[in-house]
């Protein structure tokens, strides 16, 4: 891989809808929190206006437990993206929380042959500029 | 009313399949776009439908360079892979209302050029946005997935959980197309088969995808003219008639992970649709042309045919199926893991010359239906049953 194409930075979130906005400011605050329809109780993400399911449009933040189980991954050797050129290989991660949602995100502290379907995960976190910290994931700690 | 049978490809056109073009996707359209007219014994004149691709040009743009004068109807469809087999089904129900007489689909793009930074060759033009990219942008991308490689290798690590190990069906899809490729003279791959040896030990990308597992790069463009069954009697060519056809979408279309069941694609409830309105079984199908732009997505989509149960891929494909001559002859033309990627507009345009009995060494003998399928974005689905 050449050199001179590793000057992008990494691409951030940036949220224009304003659920999104909400979701990663609590992010920056070391907080999990996904919607949940007070209709009728059913968690959400990604963040949407309105609950495609009851379609009440009214919901309120909570916090996540943080812990969940690893559904589906893959393990990117090849990157595309020059920024993450230096991170090879690294595992993007979809998670299924205890609350029943599913997100993205990458694995911390598990060699890539170590990766298996409903492994217990919980998130840490780590900021990545002065706006944004980003929920990552790492093998529950006994 | 139906619309089986009521539209038929009358013309077809395709620029050569190269990497780094060095000219715009919209001015290599105009040209396949002037070729399918020219090959349907039309002038511009006659052409009064448009079908430009999503994000890469706007209908304004090429009938202005085009010079389409009285142009009464334009559609956009944009369900990424899947838009150039789903756009037959717009273009069918605008020429059979009676809404455009002779509409022209068109796909082009420098996917070589223009996808990714490379030393020394200029970045493509500035192009809008795609549907889902507030989602990837905000909740994919911070963790290194940015392309269809990555997230559909989660879809793709999950269907290997489930239903097993793909290596061996991943392998023989990818010698297949190769070996198919080597009849097709527009192949990008052309003399350079491809063994098995050089499949196990190729570079992994992101698993489970090996780059043998993926398409090629390339810059092309491909166009088709369609019109009413009336009107194709009298063109030069002997028409393809669009028998079936029908678009599919997982839910929700626009994000991967928070759907019930991933393994849920827009094919699952395409297929049995598109088959519905040609009155006709996976079996019936003399050649199929799958969107292959990973292998892993290709024993999905066969899976989602009903060629075979789910993980019953690696028996189907043995003894050379897939290849001209086999019992089940899949991407006659290399597809866009060996031919070239135009978003599987080249598909439609070699299932074109199978059934007008124009594919070459690759002919298919007496091909009377064929089968086509459109994958995209996050897993949209579309399928085209053609016959002659
Ligand atoms: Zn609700």
């Amino acid at each position: 891989m050449s050199e001179e194409l590793a000057v992008e930075p990494k691409p951030l979130p940036k949220p224009g809808d304003p659920l999104h906005q909400q979701y990663w400011a609590f992010c920056n605050e070391e907080r999990l929190c996904f919607q949940k329809c007070t209709g009728c109780g059913l968690w959400r993400h990604v963040p949407r206006d309105m609950c495609a399911k009851c379609w009440s449009t009214d919901w309120e933040w909570v916090e996540s437990s943080g812990k969940g189980k690893l559904y589906t991954w893959t393990v990117v050797e090849r990157p595309m993206h020059p920024a993450f050129f230096p991170d090879v290989p690294y595992a993007s991660i979809i998670v299924e929380l205890e609350e029943g949602v599913r997100m993205v995100s990458m694995m911390r502290d598990l060699p890539m042959d170590e990766l298996k379907v409903d492994l217990p995960v919980e998130v840490l976190f780590e900021r990545a500029s002065d706006t944004v910290v980003l929920p990552y994931f790492r093998p529950v700690q006994k | 009313m139906s619309l089986k049978d009521k539209a038929a490809i009358v013309g077809i056109g395709e620029t050569d399949y190269v990497r780094g073009a060095g000219r715009t996707e919209v001015d290599q359209m105009v040209e396949a776009a002037r070729k399918a007219i020219a090959d349907a014994g039309l002038t511009r004149d006659d052409i009064d439908g448009l079908m430009p691709p999503p994000v890469l040009t706007y209908t304004e743009e090429l009938a202005a360079k085009l010079g389409i004068q009285e142009l009464k109807w334009a559609s956009v469809v944009a369900m990424g892979g899947a838009t150039s087999t789903a756009m037959l089904q717009n273009a069918a129900m605008a020429v059979a209302s009676g809404i455009a007489k002779n509409v022209v689909v068109v796909l082009g793009w420098n996917g070589y050029s223009a996808l990714r930074p490379k030393p020394g060759v200029p970045p493509g033009r500035i192009n809008g946005p795609f549907a889902f990219e507030n989602i990837l942008q905000d909740f994919y991308a911070p963790f290194g997935v940015t392309l269809p490689v990555q997230f559909y290798g989660w879809l793709a690590t999950r269907h290997e959980y489930v239903y097993g190990d793909q290596t061996e069906a991943k392998a023989a899809i990818a010698m297949a197309f190769r070996s198919n490729a080597q009849l097709n003279p527009k192949a990008i791959t052309r003399g350079r088969p491809l063994s098995l040896e050089e499949y196990m030990s190729s570079r992994v990308i992101s698993s489970p995808f090996r780059l043998y597992d993926c398409c090629v790069e390339t810059d092309g463009a491909c166009a088709l003219v369609i019109t009413s069954a009336e009107r194709a009697k009298d063109m030069p060519h002997r028409p393809v008639y669009i028998s079936g056809v029908a678009e599919g979408h997982p839910y929700p279309a626009d994000d991967i992970p928070s759907r019930e069941d991933m393994l849920k694609v827009g094919i699952h409830s395409a297929a049995p649709r598109a088959f519905e309105m040609a009155d006709i079984k996976v079996t019936d199908a003399d050649f199929i042309q799958i969107y292959d732009c990973f292998t892993n997505i290709v024993v999905m989509q066969m899976e989602a045919l009903g060629l075979c149960e789910p993980g019953g891929v690696a028996d189907f494909v043995k003894d050379g199926a897939l290849e001209v001559g086999g019992k089940c002859p899949i991407n006659t033309h290399g597809g866009l893991h060996s031919q070239a990627h135009v978003w599987g507009m080249n598909h439609l345009i070699e299932a074109t010359k199978q059934l007008r009995g124009d594919a070459g060494e690759a002919q298919v003998k007496n091909a009377e239906v064929g089968i086509i399928t459109g994958w995209g974005d996050l897993g949209d689905g579309s399928v085209a049953v053609l016959r002659r």
